[in-house]
């Protein structure tokens, strides 16, 4: 707030003005702090304050281990109750950011003698540093455009709803700290450039640091920013400034990478990081180029240009073809498979069923860009025009951002939340313009009326008026938040609004003589603008309460009498923890792995870390086996109790059944006798009686619908809307042993072998078999 | 040709003469960033003849050098008196956040040792 009115700054008003405009800036900014940590506290109210979805119940676990064990413990810790029978370091395969700020902060709190419980800091982890991260938007775009944009974009990322869906209280994910990480490391990286201190890059390569602990989307920074440095330099805006804000980031940024166990070595193996490397080098050649430019004269400068330029390019040259041999000798080609998906879109879902499996993995739809920034998306235009008008380092590299952001967004659904902070910038930038010039225009409108010899006002309008757009730009926004939810204009009104964001910022600039619109004009303006956020608020109130604050491990839905709660899950785990034996394992489909060691506290086969695809893909193969065969694959494992989800009774749509195809798809990717074509009636996925009979005979269709018939006669199954195929029949190698109230979770129990059996053949038969099992039984287990 | 090695030795004797006039501490800051760049050198010409085993041995040598190298660097960019960008920027706070800087660096290598 300190710089706008600096110029008349001399009178001891101006010096007031100034302080009140720091006040009322820092008051805002609070404000835009609760606002974002209260408008996610909506799934705590209307739930409660448990942990969300899956990955967060494992981050979860791994804070509970970290509080209770402590730092050196955790950095070492070998988890058996995952992986069955291979377990998984946890230590070195995760990132360890979010749990160890949670951690910390539970200490600290506890410190200060506040008993706070592990869950309940993991729950509000989320919400906090949302808040952390509305700030840190206001800052980088302060860097950009200045106080009021600053606080507009600040004011609109505390409530965008794709970032409201990653970072609602209980979704304790890495996500939730990483956008805080992301958008500071910008800001400081911004901050050097502007400054060129190198005091802030140092603090830009910890937080750099802080947001490769947190999130594998770093790599999005370290291929950014490179990519920045490089726009400065081929468009002929290579400063010294440049040199000190990206050279030590490379450096000591690679070193502190290197220091998490999850990255290692990475951090210079693999091509991700490449792009850094070898616009370093670049970089210091044109260092050395523009060094050697101020020491001699024009003349002399070409024959040193032609020189200096050969030689750089043999390096550059030399270095390359070192990085494509090395890359070329490695197996992936250097790229991990997630990397190559966002390079190639179609590459996943050719190559990696496991990863095109996961739903967040998938390109969005327009519509969900339309439900995840909202009106941000017409606004995003004018921030880019008004970027451009004047172009500095820091407003390219904002432009730069959205773009690839955008693209990025465009690849995976997930990536929708690195678009967000963007979005937030450039609209903030354009709406905090738009302000700007139309109550400029009203102020020279009414001073013009007041007095008609206002030729002298006009010139000193030019300086002035900024201050006064910050404070009505903050009224504004308050009686935004108040006034949003009673208006309700038409849509036409929001088009008006569009045309008007999108025209008026450049309308202004390019005649910088006649700054002024005509006062009507300028008024309706304003009020579009107000109307415009008041939808923007709306919308993102109502994504918060309805759409995103669901913590699906417990499901309502609401029917003429009243509302019903589905605890199913719970349920299930609780039972599985109280009945089971402690080591007994449980298989599942991976998705539900997280939450059984978490909640239950049983051993898994496989969990939602899918590092091991063979494994997943046994998993797979036993669910869409004959009951037989999955018998003994489960055996194999040393398999205990079988775990199915099912929706049909009550219509829960993302159930195992929905998920049965992948589980095919993934099982005959590593074993060929599985194939998908035998679970498909002409190419259709389908469970009623014209299903196939290796659909009806497999595993999971058999432990979903056991004595399903029995809850209606019928067998009519609700999420796929018809009656089921196969209703009346028996399980031979599996027992059910457990299923919830509305029949979500069912837990089965593999029968032990029969120790009798009629008939010789068969027991020629079954002699061999059990030979062959009592050798496995025999088998210690490692890992007891 | 003749022409070719008339002008290249013209280069560097302008080179040279201009180099001639900057100040001291300036050159001093040059000596040391040659100093650390040609002990980078040894180093990666060390791992190519013995093996680069101890892997975070050899990256923690090299870019120490290398970052040490680009500090400097840095360092003589704020200080020198021909760049006018950093003309409020007074040579005992550069040198302040150089040495803030070398801090870290070396505070992480030694942790990176191993």
């Amino acid at each position: 707030m300190a710089e706008p009115v600096s110029s008349a700054a001399a009178s001891g008003g101006g010096r007031l003005r100034n302080a009140f405009g720091g006040v009322l800036c820092a008051f805002t900014l609070l404000l835009i702090g609760v606002v974002a940590f209260s408008i996610r506290l909506f799934s705590v109210i209307k739930y409660e304050s448990v942990i969300h979805e899956f990955d967060p119940y494992f981050n979860f676990r791994v804070t509970q281990f970290l509080s209770k064990n402590g730092i050196y413990e955790f950095w070492n810790w070998f988890d058996d109750r995952t992986w069955y029978p291979l377990g998984r370091v946890i230590g070195g395969t995760v990132y360890p950011g979010l749990t160890l700020t949670a951690g910390t902060m539970w200490w600290l709190v506890n410190a200060l003698n506040i008993p706070l419980s592990v869950e309940t800091v993991c729950v509000f982890t989320a919400p906090i540093f949302s808040a952390n991260a509305s700030w840190a938007t206001y800052l980088l775009t302060k860097e950009a455009k200045g106080t009021g944009a600053g606080l507009m974009a600040a004011a609109i990322l505390a409530m965008v709803p794709s970032y409201i869906s990653r970072s609602v209280a209980g979704s304790y994910d890495n996500e939730a700290v990483a956008i805080f990480a992301l958008i500071f490391t910008f800001y400081l990286y911004v901050k050097t450039l502007n400054t060129g201190s190198l005091f802030y890059a140092t603090l830009n390569a910890l937080s750099y640091f802080y947001m490769v602990c947190s999130w594998g989307g770093y790599t999005f920074i370290i291929n950014l920013i490179p990519m920045h440095v490089l726009l400065c330099i081929v468009t002929g805006r290579y400063s010294s400034r440049l040199y000190i804000a990206y050279a030590p980031l490379v450096i000591l940024g690679t070193l502190l990478a290197a220091l998490v166990p999850v990255v290692g070595f990475n951090a210079v193996m693999t091509s991700e990081h490449f792009a850094s490397f070898l616009v370093f080098i670049i970089l210091h050649v044109v260092a050395l180029v523009y060094y050697i430019k101020g020491l001699l004269t024009p003349r002399l400068f070409k024959v040193a240009m032609t020189l200096v330029i050969s030689v750089g390019l043999a390096v550059c040259f030399a270095v390359v073809a070192v990085l494509v041999a090395l890359v070329a000798s490695s197996p992936t080609k250097g790229w991990s498979g997630r990397s190559l998906s966002l390079l190639d879109p179609t590459y996943a879902s050719k190559y990696i069923p496991i990863i095109a499996s996961v739903s967040e993995h998938q390109p969005p739809t327009w519509p969900s860009y339309f439900m995840d920034i909202n009106v941000l998306a017409f606004l995003i235009p004018a921030g880019i025009i008004s970027c451009f008008l004047p172009l500095s380092d820091a407003s390219s590299f904002m432009v730069l951002y959205l773009v690839t952001a955008v693209y990025f967004s465009g690849v995976m659904v997930r990536l929708m939340l690195v678009l967000a902070p963007a979005a937030c910038i450039l609209s903030g930038i354009a709406l905090s313009e738009v302000f700007g010039v139309l109550t400029r225009s009203i102020k020279f409108q009414l001073s013009k009326l007041f007095d008609d010899s206002s030729a002298a006002v006009s010139a000193s309008g030019d300086s002035g008026p900024e201050s006064s757009t910050n404070s009505t730009k903050s009224e504004n926004r308050n009686e935004k938040s108040e006034t949003a939810p009673k208006e309700k204009p038409s849509k036409k009104n929001r088009k008006k609004e569009k045309e008007v964001a999108e025209s008026v910022p450049v309308k202004p600039k390019k005649e910088k003589r006649l700054l002024v619109l005509p006062f009507e004009l300028s008024i309706m303006g304003i009020l579009l603008l107000i109307v415009l956020g008041g939808f923007y608020v709306v919308h993102c109130v109502w994504a918060a309460a309805e759409a995103y604050s669901a913590p699906s491990i417990v499901l309502t839905s609401r029917s003429r009498d009243g509302l019903h709660v589905f605890d199913d899950f719970r349920e299930a785990y609780a039972w599985l923890s109280h009945n089971t034996d402690v080591d007994d394992k449980v298989a599942s489909w991976w998705d539900y792995g997280y939450q059984t060691t978490a909640m239950a506290n049983r051993t898994v086969i496989v969990d939602n870390n899918t590092w091991n695809n063979t494994h997943i893909a046994t998993v797979g193969t036993a669910m869409s086996s004959p009951e037989k065969a999955a018998w003994e694959i489960f055996n194999s494992l040393d398999v205990k109790y079988v775990l199915v989800v099912f929706g049909g009774l009550v219509g829960y749509p993302s159930d195992d059944i929905n998920k049965f195809l992948w589980m095919v798809r993934i099982g005959g990717g590593v074993f060929p006798h599985i194939k998908e074509p035998d679970y498909l009636r002409d190419g259709q996925y389908r469970v009623d009686a014209q299903a196939t009979p290796t659909m009806l005979n497999c595993l999971m269709y058999k432990l979903c619908y056991y004595r399903f018939v029995e809850t209606d006669g019928k067998g009519f199954d609700r999420v796929r809307g018809y009656e089921i195929g196969k209703k009346h029949f028996k399980l031979t190698h599996f027992e059910e042993v457990f299923t919830t109230h509305h029949w979500m979770v069912r837990i089965y129990k593999l029968k032990p072998q029969k120790n009798r059996v009629r008939g010789k053949l068969k027991k020629l038969k079954s002699n061999a078999k059990t030979s062959s099992t009592l050798v496995a039984g025999r088998k210690k287990n490692p890992w007891q | 040709m003749p022409r070719a090695t008339s002008d290249a030795k013209l280069l560097i004797q302008s080179l040279s003469n201009a180099y001639a006039a900057t100040p001291t501490n300036l050159k001093i800051i040059d000596l040391y960033v040659i100093c650390a760049v040609a002990t980078a050198l040894i180093q990666v010409a060390y791992m190519g003849l013995v093996g680069s085993f101890p892997f975070n041995s050899f990256l923690s040598g090299v870019l120490s050098c290398i970052g040490t190298a680009v500090l400097a660097v840095c360092l003589r960019i704020q200080v020198n008196k021909d760049n006018k960008e950093f003309k409020d920027l007074p040579p005992e706070r550069a040198f302040a956040d150089f040495v803030l800087c070398n801090l870290v660096l070396h505070l992480v290598i030694m942790n990176f040792l191993g």
